[in-house]
């Protein structure tokens, strides 16, 4: 038995408003949620000690967990900053579990988000991420990549090889755009079909602006402690039963094969140590920077065939009544996308889920769930099994 | 005219650029175990020996994978639009990714056959692009 399956716990999340919040810089936002995280936990900033956050993209923070600590007015025993892009909000539950497995403190507050759209412009934002993104800054830059263009190198390939098509891909976004709209704190409130996912503008063939996550402004919190603790606690506790990283590559040129991704490694790991099968996962809250990131999941995560992906997200499949409801807050595509911080949103989801209180989203009787992020160009993943 | 993003070569690339500056297209290669690799580093990915050198290859090679881009990550880009951005698997292997230039971008498939050429960027730089053959 892993030393942390069953251990730790998730104890109280939170979110900042989301969206386009002119009004609020990053340590704001990133205050917002961390204080809702812990109204919903029942506890205060003095039962904090430990702090681990992640860098921010739209300013230049030395030592962001320090920037954070202080900003907040906590001393905490324990601190971090962390960085695994896209997958940083699951690997942050994880080194939370760790340093409280390992007695460095006893609860640990796990905090990220940006105001991405607003810090400067939506235009700006685009060119940031560009050239100091995922991209390689001699071998890649140079060539004009957007991040969407090398998710859509990916998808290309997946069709070329698989057959996947627009209309599957489309799928994915009329399908958490749907989940948003079930959303109170989404960015995006208008319904889409998958003709308007097709007839959106071209970004770089074959993704349109559809298929391609947002910027939105917003933070994300967590608060994990000791299952033991947990029970003590205001809220149901979410266990965590098992978790995995898996690494493919750093840039799209070195990639060995732009189909498969991390995702293998992490899934396998993380099933292994909570010992559960995929026909256990009630909702897998899956990362969605673009359409063709939860159709490679699907598949390296073994919910279905590698090829089959597309297949998969049709026929409602991924819908709320659906066999595996998929990324049922709205996810990157349609309900928050602030940099970081986006991939723990699809954390505090899984939370919700678990205990209940998803609302008019709700997946009944939801009583284990899978959280996956993914960093780069489907390069670093980490994925988290949990379990009320 | 807005300027675009141009490499800075460091102490590992520059032969890289100083070859492309000389039409050369010249990859890392293990001395060890002779596989080439890409981008340059101190350890081959291969096999883990530092024994790494320089050696000029054929520019030929393949596309793996390619994209259109529409709208241009920067004011710089925008001339150029609509342009091939493109993943290249060379004929010794490694994959790199590139831009695609005689070809229509609405012509371009997995498998299109292509060789290099140098781009002229300014005075210190000449970017390898892939022509399409045939
Ligand atoms: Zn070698």
């Amino acid at each position: 038995m892993n030393s942390l399956s069953e251990k730790i716990a998730i104890a109280g999340i939170g979110e900042s408003k989301v969206g386009k919040v002119p009004e609020k810089s990053a340590l704001q936002l990133q205050s917002d949620a961390a204080h809702a995280a812990l109204a919903d936990a029942g506890l205060t900033l003095a039962d904090i000690d430990g702090l681990i956050t992640t860098p921010v993209r739209v300013e230049a923070w030395n030592m962001p967990c320090g920037v954070v600590a202080s900003f907040l007015g906590i001393q905490p025993a324990y601190l971090s900053t962390l960085d695994l892009a896209g997958a940083s909000g699951c690997a942050m539950i994880h080194h939370a579990a760790m340093a409280i497995a390992s007695g460095q403190c006893h609860t640990v507050l796990c905090v990220a988000g940006q105001n991405s759209l607003t810090h400067k412009s939506r235009a700006s934002a685009v060119q940031t991420m560009a050239e100091s993104g995922a991209a390689h800054a001699q071998f890649e830059v140079p060539y004009g990549p957007l991040v969407a263009s090398n998710y859509a190198l990916i998808a290309q390939r997946h069709m070329h090889e698989y057959g996947t098509t627009p209309e599957q891909m489309a799928e994915v976004a009329v399908t958490t755009r749907k989940h948003a709209l079930l959303n109170p704190n989404a960015h995006m409130v208008k319904p889409i079909t998958v003709d308007d996912v097709l007839n959106s503008p071209m970004i770089t063939s074959p993704l349109k602006r559809l298929d391609c996550a947002l910027v939105s402004d917003g933070a994300a919190a967590a608060i994990v402690t000791s299952a033991e603790r947990a029970r003590d606690l205001r809220q149901k506790p979410v266990r965590l039963l098992g978790q995995g990283y898996g690494l493919s590559h750093s840039y799209v040129g070195e990639a060995p094969r732009l189909t498969h991704s991390g995702a293998i490694e992490s899934g396998k790991k993380a099933f292994a140590m909570a010992g559960v099968t995929h026909a256990d996962i009630d909702v897998a809250e899956l990362y969605d920077c673009f359409t063709i990131t939860v159709i490679i999941e699907l598949e390296d995560l073994g919910f279905c065939k590698k090829g089959e992906g597309g297949a998969f997200v049709q026929g409602g499949r991924i819908a709320l009544s659906g066999q595996l409801p998929v990324t049922t807050h709205g996810g990157l595509l349609s309900a928050c996308h602030p940099g970081l911080g986006g991939g723990l949103f699809h954390v505090l989801e899984a939370v919700r889920q678990l205990r209940g209180q998803a609302g008019a989203r709700q997946v009944p009787n939801a009583r284990i769930a899978l959280a996956h992020g993914n960093g780069g160009t489907i390069a670093i993943h980490c994925t988290l099994i949990l379990a009320k | 005219m807005f300027p675009r993003p141009l490499p800075s070569p460091n102490a590992l690339t520059a032969p890289y650029w100083e070859a492309a500056l000389n039409g050369e297209l010249e990859l890392p290669r293990c001395e060890t175990c002779a596989a080439f690799h890409f981008y340059p580093r101190t350890t081959c990915p291969h096999c883990g020996s530092q024994n790494l050198a320089w050696h000029a290859v054929s520019g030929r090679g393949e596309v793996y994978s390619f994209t259109v881009v529409h709208r241009a990550p920067s004011k710089g880009f925008e001339a150029l639009v609509p342009y091939v951005v493109a993943v290249v698997a060379l004929e010794e292997g490694p994959h790199l990714m590139t831009r695609l230039i005689g070809v229509a971008p609405e012509a371009v498939r997995i498998g299109l056959k292509v060789k290099v050429e140098f781009k002229k960027q300014d005075e210190q730089t000449r970017l390898p692009v892939f022509r399409a053959l045939a």
